[in-house]
């Protein structure tokens, strides 16, 4: 058997074998009474701007393309998202202290004024999420005018 | 054919085991963070005093802050990084139990949030170190308003930096940690602490 053949047949296998290993999948039916959206008057077109530009991985449900159901993409998704509600998560808004929803909202300002946020990975598939101009002054200014004062 | 039997048994072997060992996949929730709820039993006096342990740990974390500070002064993203991680620890350590039941709830709002940007400092580039040390010294002096200090503090404050921003320092003179290099001596006293 010539070694590129091996090779090909070890590839094939692994890349089958890590089909069957399961992923923890981010869905939940149920909106949070601590979520962003309740608890904040947030308007419409923001709400509906940051559900897909945002909860996909700072929320506890993720709407998820069909290719997370192969490997080794939802293990990249799956990393991303735990990252991403590790840091912020919009369904916990209301359990944040004061202090830290500043911090959150400071953050959230910066990375969407500099470009950070949503990732370049995440809005080169998902066209919708990309904010244009427009949409990222609407936001940071929403996001400025929720800063609680002190 | 013979060798693409043998491939297909093998496929389906190792399928097997990947199938084994993937169902062992822990689930390893992180730990609640309920925090100190033990510690309800505080006497509610103003002015208790305070154990040498006590002091001991708001000093340190109050010098791991200053070190942090020193680093980005100098433009070091790596100290900073090692020294954000050794003040995150150190806010950990702070036992609330001494304070009022108000203070307490601020000081664990307080310590959560800096815990945080210490964290961030720990794992950033020198540009978003310094976003997140702007809050962090916020954070800090607020903490000294509860805790106290031993040492003479200078609230400084420079004019410049994402609309005016303020840090801690045990000198006087005005060393910047948002500029370092940049722009060292830029800020003025604003306010003595002690």
């Amino acid at each position: 058997m010539k070694i590129t053949k091996v090779i090909a047949i070890i590839v094939l296998i692994v890349l089958v074998g890590i089909q069957f290993v399961p992923t923890k999948r981010n869905k939940s039916d149920v909106t949070p009474q601590t979520d962003f959206m309740l608890v904040s008057e947030v308007p419409i077109t923001i709400q509906n701007q940051l559900k897909v530009s945002c909860y996909d991985c700072h929320s506890n449900n993720t709407s998820y393309p069909w290719y997370n159901n192969v490997q080794p993409i939802a293990w990249f998704l799956e990393n991303h998202i735990k990252e991403g509600k590790a840091e912020l998560n919009f369904n916990e808004w209301k359990n944040y202290s004061d202090r830290r929803k500043n911090s959150k909202l400071r953050s959230i300002i910066k990375q969407i004024e500099n470009g950070e946020m949503p990732m370049d990975s995440y809005t080169l598939i998902h066209r919708g999420a990309k904010l244009d101009s427009l949409a990222k002054n609407e936001i940071i200014n929403y996001m400025n005018n929720l800063k609680i004062k002190n | 054919m013979k060798t693409i039997k043998r491939s297909v048994t093998t496929v389906l072997f190792l399928t097997m085991i990947a199938l084994t060992l993937s169902c062992k996949d822990a689930n390893k929730k992180n730990v609640p963070v309920s925090e100190a709820k033990q510690h309800e039993k505080m006497d509610h006096t103003k002015d208790m005093d305070m154990s040498s342990n006590q002091d001991a740990i708001s000093e340190a974390i109050l010098k791991d802050y200053f070190n942090l500070k020193d680093a980005l002064v100098g433009d070091d993203n790596a100290k900073a990084k090692t020294l954000g991680g050794v003040l995150a620890k150190s806010l950990g350590n702070l036992d609330k139990s001494k304070y009022s039941e108000n203070q307490q709830k601020e000081l664990i709002d307080i310590i959560e949030d800096a815990t945080e940007h210490a964290e961030h400092i720990s794992e950033s580039d020198i540009k978003h170190q310094r976003e997140h040390f702007k809050i962090l010294s916020k954070d800090i002096t607020e903490m000294v308003a509860i805790t106290g200090t031993a040492t003479k503090l200078y609230e400084q404050f420079c004019p410049m930096y994402d609309g005016g921003t303020a840090w801690l320092s045990t000198k006087e003179e005005v060393r910047n940690p948002y500029y370092g290099s940049q722009m060292l001596t830029c800020g003025s006293v604003q306010r003595e602490i002690n």
